[in-house]
């Protein structure tokens, strides 16, 4: 580079400064490439909303609730999916967040130190496996072996509504759905509660061992309030991924529509997003439309869920 | 815990507690968990349930109680609450193992089997297509698929990464002060707000954009998953970019300034020379993540038989939804011993399960991808990160 010659002309450009013709273009190109690419981010999710607007107007417009005929109702079409979908990531979220507190303590107050890096890799591993993996995996291996489970959970609680019904074998229902969709969301909220346990203030946590408590009692006192908030913001991001995966839905549960709280029975729940995948190949026109409007609501859901996540975040965080 | 008081109270405690301070040996651990191990050995022995599987759960249930109880009694109930936390905790973990072991062990033992074991030759599954392979052939491969997967991940890593590149940078040095400032913090949101959208919306856009401006309402091309993906690539790349970029120390840019360097010639030579470490490492991790993605490809590309290798004309295969397809076609029918390819007259033994054996063949096959991406991220991130400490 030939840098001597250069430094008088640089200290004497101003901006509008065409000394040095070349070299202004070439700053120029690149911050128009920078600033274009940051302008293209806010044009394609505006792209994103309104494909999505626009193309599931037909259906809105066809519907009972628009046009006063009767052909068919957005409202009966789109309910029972959002309550399939919202049932099915709650009780992920039920199963998942206990174990992956567990865990997150386990990595970053219970492990050996040296251990404790490689056990957070072996986590992150299942994060790494394909979201399909994980249906064939369910689908074919996991269903089979809940099987005695349910049985059990339906014959001796089936007073509790959860487990009432009748489950007949294969269980392809929505329990075994929620299960798979656990471990997918295992891995996020590990590593989020994690991370904020570990900046739990050391010196508090010295404090709280060296008047005497446990170490079950230091993290009840001090670790747990202190990372409360983190732990809430990473399960509403498992919230969010849980209710958009669609494969491990998909590919487990078969399908219904109503709005039946027995999670043990088949055909009873269907997802937004596993019913438009196995829709879509078939879809024109106002199905297609319709199929697009229950992606936006699906779309506005995950969004409110993960900007609550953020706020959270954002609140919580500058505390450290 | 014992609290001391100004007043003298009417029982004093002891001076020595022995329960409240004495721990006792880890290996008094071993022996409430065999105990319990015994135990639900035994009662599922009687109940008739007996398996590796129920006695290591009922066995660890027990010993929670046994453990607990055992503590409570020699070292007070502080400790026990403690022993049973730790027990509580280790379980958690346990049990998240268990998921990722029986997964991959189902993948290495029934894919990697189908995969040296294809016919006629070794790893001819990775060679061949499905065409002609028709009910329950105990043959195909899926070289169409795996073809169909690099292409469109190819083509969505030629999109995402120069956005997500130049996006990072221009949070990272140019987005300082008056509107570009303004412009930053709106990109970031967009960015995260990005990162949450669910998959198949993804897929929904690429589908809605490219039906929009064609004719054929049933049109499915390679381009329009690649799209889709890239939807999704994007915001991982500029996460991990941004956050390399901004590693960078300051008074290096400084010191190119200083020499008269321009803007752009520091970000080229200066900048991303020194973050190439991590923003490979970053970018290889995001291809990685979005080789799996199988609901928006389900939407946009469609699936053919054959190795496709045109992106703008006609469906494609890729393995996430190779996979798919053939977990839905489940146990083939097997009326004869044989099934004829129409094709090239081939005659190819019949098995029952041959489509979920493709499945678990193709996801290893997958998974073997993945692998490699994500050692190879790691691989570059060991050797190539040392240089900025040098």
């Amino acid at each position: 580079m030939s840098t001597a010659d250069t430094t008088p002309e640089k200290t004497r450009s101003s901006p509008g400064s065409m000394s040095s013709g070349g070299r202004r273009m070439g700053d120029s190109v690149f911050s128009v490439l920078s600033i274009g690419s940051g302008l293209l981010i806010f044009v394609t999710l505006a792209a994103v909303a309104i494909f999505l607007t626009t193309e599931s107007i037909p259906a809105v417009v066809a519907s009972q609730e628009f046009s006063g005929t009767a052909e068919f109702s957005l409202i009966e079409y789109a309910a029972p999916l959002v309550f399939g979908t919202v049932l099915a990531a709650a009780i992920a979220l039920i199963i998942a967040i206990p174990i992956s507190v567990g865990i997150a303590l386990f990595i970053s107050h219970f492990a050996p130190r040296r251990l404790a890096a490689g056990l957070g890799y072996m986590i992150d591993l299942l994060a790494a496996v394909p979201s399909v993996v994980y249906g064939l995996w369910g689908g074919v291996w996991l269903v089979p072996k809940l099987e005695p489970l349910y049985v059990f959970l339906n014959t001796y609680f089936g007073w509790i509504p959860l487990f009432g019904g009748e489950p007949t074998a294969p269980m392809r229902n929505l329990a075994s759905a929620s299960v798979v969709l656990a471990v997918m969301v295992l891995p996020i909220i590990t590593a989020v509660s994690r991370e904020v346990f570990l900046q739990t203030p050391r010196l508090q946590e010295e404090a709280a061992l060296a008047l005497g408590a446990t170490r079950w009692e230091t993290i009840r006192t001090v670790v747990l309030p202190f990372g409360r908030g983190g732990v809430v913001a990473a399960s509403m991001l498992g919230l969010g991924r849980a209710l958009g995966e669609t494969m491990a839905v998909l590919m487990i549960l078969a399908p219904g529509a109503t709005f039946s709280l027995h999670i043990l029975e088949v055909g009873r729940h269907n997802s937004i997003a596993a019913n438009i995948a196995s829709k879509s190949a078939e879809a024109s026109g106002v199905d297609m439309s319709l199929l697009i409007f229950t992606g936006l609501v699906l779309f506005v859901l995950t969004f409110v869920i993960n900007a609550i996540a953020r706020w959270i975040v954002a609140r919580s965080g500058p505390k450290s | 815990m014992s609290t001391p008081t100004d007043t003298p109270v009417k029982n004093p405690p002891a001076l020595h507690r022995p329960r409240d301070e004495r721990r006792l040996p880890w290996y008094h651990l071993v022996f409430t968990g065999l105990a319990g191990l015994l135990v639900a050995v035994a009662v599922l022995a009687v109940a008739g349930a007996l398996s590796i599987a129920s006695a290591i759960l009922l066995g660890f249930v027990l010993h929670l109680l046994f453990g607990w109880a055992y503590s409570l009694v020699r070292e007070g109930p502080r400790w026990a609450t403690d022993r049973l936390m730790t027990l509580l905790v280790i379980g958690a973990f346990a049990i998240a193992m268990f998921p990722l072991v029986s997964l991959l062990w189902s993948v290495i033992a029934r894919g990697m089997t189908r995969v040296l074991a294809a016919k006629p030759t070794t790893l001819a599954f990775w060679t061949t297509d499905m065409s002609g392979i028709i009910g329950g052939a105990d043959a195909g491969g899926v070289a169409h698929a795996i073809v169909g997967t690099l292409l469109i991940t190819l083509w969505a890593s030629l999109i995402s990464i120069p956005v997500g590149l130049f996006t990072a940078i221009f949070l990272v040095e140019y987005a300082d002060q008056g509107w570009k400032r303004t412009l930053g913090k709106g990109v970031t949101f967009l960015v995260d707000v990005m990162t949450g959208i669910p998959s198949i919306v993804a897929g929904l856009f690429g589908l809605a954009l490219f039906i929009a401006f064609m004719p054929d309402q049933s049109v499915r091309m390679g381009i329009m998953g690649a799209v889709a993906l890239s939807l999704l690539m994007i915001p991982t790349v500029v996460r991990n970019s941004e956050e390399m970029l901004r590693l960078v120390p300051t008074d290096l840019r400084e010191a190119a300034y200083a020499l008269g360097v321009p803007k752009w010639l520091t970000i080229v030579k200066v900048v991303l020379r020194t973050a190439i470490a991590g923003l490979t490492t970053g970018i290889t991790l995001a291809i990685a993540r979005v080789i799996g993605e199988t609901a928006p490809l389900l939407l946009t590309v469609g699936m053919v038989t054959s190795v496709n290798w045109n992106m703008f004309d006609g469906r494609m295969a890729t393995l996430p939804t190779f996979i798919n397809q053939q977990y839905r076609n489940g146990n083939a029918n097997c009326m004869s011993d044989t099934v004829t390819n129409p094709v090239n007259q081939e005659v190819y033994a019949c098995s029952i399960s041959t489509n979920i054996d493709r499945a678990w063949a193709a996801a290893f096959t997958l998974i073997v991808i993945v692998m490699v991406l994500n050692i190879i991220a790691r691989l570059i991130s060991h050797y190539f990160s040392p240089k900025l400490s040098r």
